[in-house]
């Protein structure tokens, strides 16, 4: 261990520091308290002045949109994400191309799904996410179907081993868009989840809870959001369940025969770390069940830190400082839209 | 006013009854021009506590959809571009039908398709947030709804204040114009038959006076020949009264044919 922790604090000490001085800048409760008090989008702009995000959105004309502040806000993190990837040896680099493979899958099921349609694809792209983006992005112009999509472009990027395993041509041309996007990132998961194992250490440990919760978190809400679904035969939503997590094998079996949210209740009574979610909520299990999910995860990540010599830092801050955006836009649509009895329901993350 | 306020005619019987039939016409059609016109009032009326009612109940729709947006952004992060570049068939369909209210056609907006998710949209936010986007989507096609019918209330107001505005220029036209022009019209043509009746009365007392006055002096200068042919005779109080009396027969009718 401690030769093991030398070299890493030697290759990645200095990116671990900068990225705890980062998390620093995670809103406070008392942040939130504060942006709770305001009026309107110009006083969060300057409550937020006063935080970590400082000028983040100088220049933007008034009157303020949501939509702004959450571009700005990811803009922020990228920005960041970057600085430190373009510093991260090997093997940090490659878990930080792997944290970007998620965005990256969203983008291409986009660019598919505008081919598709015969859409103008180079307009797509600035609409893709920006961790997203990868080099061939810029050949798209001369992609005019499917087959050319995936020959010219996907083959080089990333993705294209998930491409290969899960899709043939024809599923990319018929395929439900959906369907596809979570076959893609069935692949990614099980994959990142063997390469943070091969990784070994603190970094398995770390992620391993992350990724098993994050595959559990797949598996339930296409389950749940299926139902009644003319598009996915029950035997095709088995297909999409990640092979990793808690539930796997035996709860990811269950769920595929069940027919409503009290069956998967009841599947997931035996779990005893997804038994609370459905308890909290009473009657309107779903909504709060999507918010004991992203509590959950908030508590994961938050974990993450606790824990040194290991890179799930890394995907814990991303996924933390995206929650915050979310609650940022939240806090923004609640003030914008009068709706300030709603604006508690975010999760606080420190 | 009488004298400008008439039409142009001949004050003649003819004209009178003619007249009079077009009085009779413009009474007719000026009630039923103002039963159309509250008709379409009362039609007016409801649709206006209509939209009334339809445009605080938009608001609170709107807003509620808005927001599910919002609650669905939260949960399944940006999702719009997915959706957007997933169109293919439209999944509301606005017909629009006619409704006759009083000859007047009202077009009527209503929703035809069914608002069924189509495929490729049923499964957007398959892995996170489904729910939520279902429930804005769910919001929103009530939000549409709401469009719709505030849509064909909205048209349905404009066309009916047009055409009340029209009816009820026509039935004050009737009102003001045209039926105390055609009234004017009665009165000058009767007053100036009465005048005509009144002149030949009077030309015809003037003839008949000069008529008289013309036997007088007849009669006059005939006695004066008699008494001056009779002065010799003895017999002349016996023949005179015999004489005078067949004469004033004749003098008589004859003033009765005059008369007539």
């Amino acid at each position: 261990m401690g030769f093991f922790s030398t070299r890493k604090h030697g290759n990645d000490g200095y990116l671990e520091g900068l990225l705890r001085g980062f998390r620093k800048g995670i809103l406070t409760a008392a942040d939130y308290a504060n942006l709770r008090q305001c009026d309107n989008l110009e006083d969060m702009k300057l409550h937020l002045s006063q935080t970590d995000y400082g000028d983040f959105l100088a220049g933007e004309p008034s009157p303020l949109h949501t939509t702004t502040i959450a571009e700005k806000a990811t803009q922020k993190l990228v920005n960041e994400f970057m600085h430190i990837r373009n510093q991260a040896v090997e093997p940090l680099a490659t878990f930080m191309d792997y944290i970007c493979y998620g965005y990256m899958i969203d983008n291409v099921v986009l660019l598919i799904t505008g081919t598709l349609h015969e859409r103008d694809v180079s307009e797509l792209v600035d609409k893709c996410h920006p961790l997203g983006m990868f080099k061939s992005m810029a050949t798209l112009s001369v992609v005019h179907n499917v087959a050319d999509l995936y020959n010219m472009v996907l083959i080089d990027t990333p993705l294209a081993p998930y491409v290969q395993e899960c899709l043939s041509e024809d599923d990319l041309d018929e395929m439900n868009i959906e369907i596809i996007r979570n076959t893609l990132y069935k692949a990614y998961l099980e994959d990142f989840y063997h390469y943070v194992n091969e990784l070994g250490g603190q970094t398995s440990l770390i992620m391993n809870d992350i990724l098993k919760f994050e595959a559990d978190r797949r598996s339930i809400n296409i389950t749940i959001n299926s139902f009644g679904s003319t598009e996915l035969t029950k035997d095709d939503r088995e297909k999409l369940y990640p092979a990793i997590g808690l539930l796997y094998p035996e709860g990811t079996a269950k769920l595929s025969k069940a027919e409503d949210v009290d069956t998967v209740r009841s599947i997931l009574e035996v779990y005893s770390s997804y038994k609370s979610f459905f308890s909290e909520g009473g009657v309107s299990a779903e909504t709060s069940l999507e918010d004991s999910f992203f509590k959950h995860e908030v508590q994961l990540n938050r974990m993450a830190f606790e824990d040194q010599f290991g890179y799930g830092v890394f995907y814990a801050y991303v996924k933390l400082r995206e929650q915050e955006i979310r609650n940022i836009v939240w806090i923004a649509e609640c003030i914008s839209q009068n709706m300030k009895q709603k604006i508690d329901q975010f999760i606080p993350i420190f | 006013m009488s004298g400008k306020n008439r039409l142009n005619i001949f004050p003649t019987r003819m004209a009178l009854t003619n007249m009079k039939s077009k009085l009779k016409g413009a009474i007719t059609g000026h009630s039923l021009l103002k039963k159309k016109s509250d008709a379409l009032t009362i039609r007016f009326r409801k649709i206006l506590a209509n939209i009334v009612e339809n445009k605080q109940m938009m608001g609170a729709t709107m807003r509620e959809a808005s927001f599910s947006l919002a609650a669905a952004k939260y949960a399944a992060g940006e999702f719009s571009n997915s959706v957007i570049e997933n169109v293919t068939n439209p999944t509301i369909v606005v017909k629009m039908q006619t409704e006759n209210v009083a000859g007047v056609h009202l077009p009527t907006f209503e929703k035809v398709s069914e608002s069924a998710v189509s495929n490729s949209q049923e499964l957007t936010g398959l892995s996170k947030g489904g729910q939520q986007i279902g429930k804005s989507r769910e919001s929103h096609v009530k939000a549409l709804e709401a469009l719709i019918v505030l849509a064909s209330l909205q048209t349905a107001f404009i066309t009916l204040d047009e055409v009340i505005k029209i009816t009820n220029r026509r039935v004050n036209a009737i009102e003001f114009v045209v039926k105390p022009r055609l009234e004017n019209t009665i009165n000058y043509i009767i007053t100036e038959l009465d005048e005509s009746e009144r002149e030949e009365f009077y030309r015809l007392k003037k003839v008949q006076g000069k008529k008289k006055k013309d036997l007088k002096a007849k009669e006059a200068a005939k006695s004066e020949l008699l008494l001056q042919q009779n002065t010799p005779t003895v017999a002349t109080p016996t023949s005179k009264p015999a004489h005078k009396v067949k004469s004033m027969i004749e003098d008589e009718q004859e003033e009765e044919l005059i008369y007539e």
